[in-house]
């Protein structure tokens, strides 16, 4: 187990490397670093004797290898468009976009596991065939018309709810909340929707579809036969089987919510880390999108190696393999 | 002979099923549409000598006020909705289609020779698409377009846009076709008339290519399909963001961002009549992918 774990620690190790090599090649080879940084009246000896001092004349080793330490440190550079150091750019924007993706995940889960479980043990009702095809077309309404909709019913329509912004926030150790205030939860509601309907459509088919397919299995079978309440059956011994690939699954999601949620707070001018990602993108701001990326990548690892050492204590057949 | 029987099954299936009959007919008149746009419109959306503001902002036929000239109302440049959607549904199926071309023809040909050669060269492959599947396709699509921006020059951006794009899409897709081509060559790959062709001297490529393909086709027909899905919706989100097509050549996502800004203001038409579309159109080419899906695999029937 201890082997298990250290070696999941590695292979993080191993991706954050890779992302961050990803990270500094984007920075040393999309467009030129002293060109961007400096202004037309810049004398070419200027130039050059700051390529010197920057250390871009250096081996492309030993420059990986500054940049890695430098970034170990928390030193992320500096922004190309607002001369502001990159780190604390993202810092500030880390918790709205966090806030709005757990959020998001958390209406995924609760309403689509649920779902899941019911349209896998009716599966041939009415409301299952109504609901399979509600989460077909949830599948093809891209999520800023999910968003749009919401937008123009709620906040333009009936006027219930803000249209965009975070609300009224609360700085909580350097931590900026709107979880504490009527006002942030008002504005929360539509983004986090927005962002969960579509992660919400995959949890509840793979539920539905690891349901069924533990509901074949022979063990399933020997239970009815000997008598056990149905009711336990399902909830108890399936759906226990059932959670191991969902955990999975969440893992894999949370990128998938990081990722849309560029797209969500694009179209509620959600002030989070993917807006300022497209912002870096449009202006070719090649430090903040690095940075987003190497940001984005350590969330992810993070989550995966949660997820694996969940996995350690859900199923036990994991942990008695290694003792062997 | 198997193939042809199954051809019939699928063709008995279909008139069984009168949601893949309503998707086949607005998958059809929507490229029907696209590609005959110039044709159709009574206006070309990129001429700008070809509509007036004088017909701005008109509505619908059926509201007040409509002119039975411009059938959807116009936006606030006096442009046709009518003609502007065709023209966009064309732009969105041209880049959709060619990306969905590129990935399949790019995965296809990485899983065969992935799944063919295994070893070295398959684990090379599969950890790149493992990567890359752990990264959703919208952020490496963004991630493709920020590099085109900042290592092309600025003169050649604007008449590359859409190739850009459609290579960004293209990037983000190849991996599902990689994995399925992959495991679905192991498969054949045990099969006698595989190792007969193997062994009779073939060289690599005509066994690829001539005897696995097309036996592996069914499962790669029902991921073009979801995938040209994915593909058209990827590039609607991206021209919504602005990050995709610029406004004098609207595709539908830079249509629906267009109309973001008559929302307030009433002129509902702008907004909704090309989101309606892209929705209609992504819906059923879903709907035939998934009535696909059920024809090549009867076990889930």
């Amino acid at each position: 187990m201890v082997y298990f774990i250290l070696k999941r620690l590695i292979q993080s190790v191993f991706v954050m490397i890779a992302v961050a090599f990803l990270a500094f090649s984007l920075f040393r080879f999309v467009g030129d670093p002293i060109t961007q940084m400096t202004g037309v009246e810049t004398s070419i000896e200027d130039q050059e004797r700051l390529r010197e001092e920057l250390g871009l004349n250096d081996p492309f080793v030993a420059q990986f290898v500054r940049f890695t330490g430098d970034m170990l440190q928390g030193d992320f550079g500096y922004s190309y468009r607002t001369r502001q150091p990159v780190g604390e750019m993202i810092a500030t924007r880390v918790p709205a976009t966090l806030e709005l993706g757990i959020v998001a995940l958390l209406i995924s889960l609760v309403v689509g596991i649920p779902t899941g479980v019911f349209t896998a043990l009716r599966p041939r009702g009415f409301a299952t065939q109504t609901i399979l095809l509600t989460t077909l077309v949830g599948v093809s309404i891209p999520t800023f018309v999910i968003g749009i909709m919401l937008i123009f019913l709620f906040g333009v329509q009936l006027g219930w709810l803000p249209t965009f912004g975070r609300g009224g926030t609360v700085q909580i150790g350097g931590w900026e909340t709107s979880l504490f205030t009527i006002d942030g939860w008002r504005a929360l509601i539509l983004p986090a929707i927005t962002l969960g309907v579509y992660q919400l459509t995959l949890t509840m088919r793979l539920v539905r579809a690891e349901m069924m397919e533990v509901l074949r299995s022979d063990y399933i079978r020997f239970g009815m036969a000997r008598g056990v309440p149905m009711r336990s059956l399902y909830f108890r011994h399936a759906l226990a089987n059932t959670m191991v690939p969902v955990i999975t699954i969440i893992g894999l999601q949370f990128g998938g919510v990081i990722a849309f949620s560029i797209v969500t707070e694009s179209v509620f001018q959600w002030p989070g880390m993917g807006l300022l990602f497209l912002e870096s993108i449009r202006f070719v701001d090649i430090p903040v999108m690095g940075v987003y990326l190497v940001v984005i990548a350590f969330f992810f690892v993070l989550v995966n190696l949660i997820v694996d050492l969940l996995y350690l204590a859900i199923d036990p057949r994991l942990r008695v393999k290694d003792t062997s | 002979m198997i193939a042809f029987i199954k051809r019939y099954e699928g063709l008995w299936l279909f008139t069984r099923s009168p949601a893949a009959i309503i998707a086949a007919i607005v998958a059809f008149f929507s490229i029907f549409g696209a590609i005959f746009a110039p044709l159709i419109a009574s206006v070309n959306p990129y001429d700008l000598a070809s509509f007036s503001l004088m017909d701005g902002l008109l509505p619908p036929v059926w509201e007040d006020y409509g002119n039975p000239k411009f059938l959807l109302g116009t936006d606030d440049q006096g442009r046709d909705m009518v003609s502007s959607i065709l023209y966009g549904a064309r732009l969105s199926l041209i880049i959709g289609i060619s990306a969905m071309t590129i990935a399949t023809v790019l995965g296809v040909g990485l899983g065969l020779a992935a799944g063919y050669y295994g070893g070295r060269f398959d684990m090379i492959v599969m950890r790149i698409a493992d990567i890359q599947l752990a990264l959703p396709a919208i952020l490496t699509a963004l991630l493709i377009d920020g590099i085109a921006r900042g290592i092309l020059p600025t003169e050649v951006q604007q008449d590359l846009r859409v190739a850009v794009l459609t290579l960004a899409i293209a990037l983000s897709l190849w991996v599902n076709f990689a994995r399925t081509a992959r495991a679905s060559t192991f498969v054949q790959m045990q099969k006698e008339y595989v190792q007969a062709a193997i062994i009779m001297g073939q060289r690599p490529i005509r066994v690829m290519f001539v005897h696995i393909l097309p036996n592996i086709l069914g499962p790669l027909l029902v991921i073009m399909t979801v995938d040209l899905a994915s593909a058209i919706l990827l590039e609607a989100t991206l021209s919504f963001l602005g990050i995709g097509l610029p406004a004098d050549s609207p595709s539908l996502g830079t249509l629906i961002r267009i109309g973001m800004q008559f929302m307030l203001s009433g002129e509902w038409w702008i907004l909704w009549i090309p989101t309606v579309f892209l929705v209609a159109l992504v819906i059923s080419i879903n709907i035939l992918g998934d009535f696909l899906r059920d024809v090549f695999n009867p076990r889930l029937r």
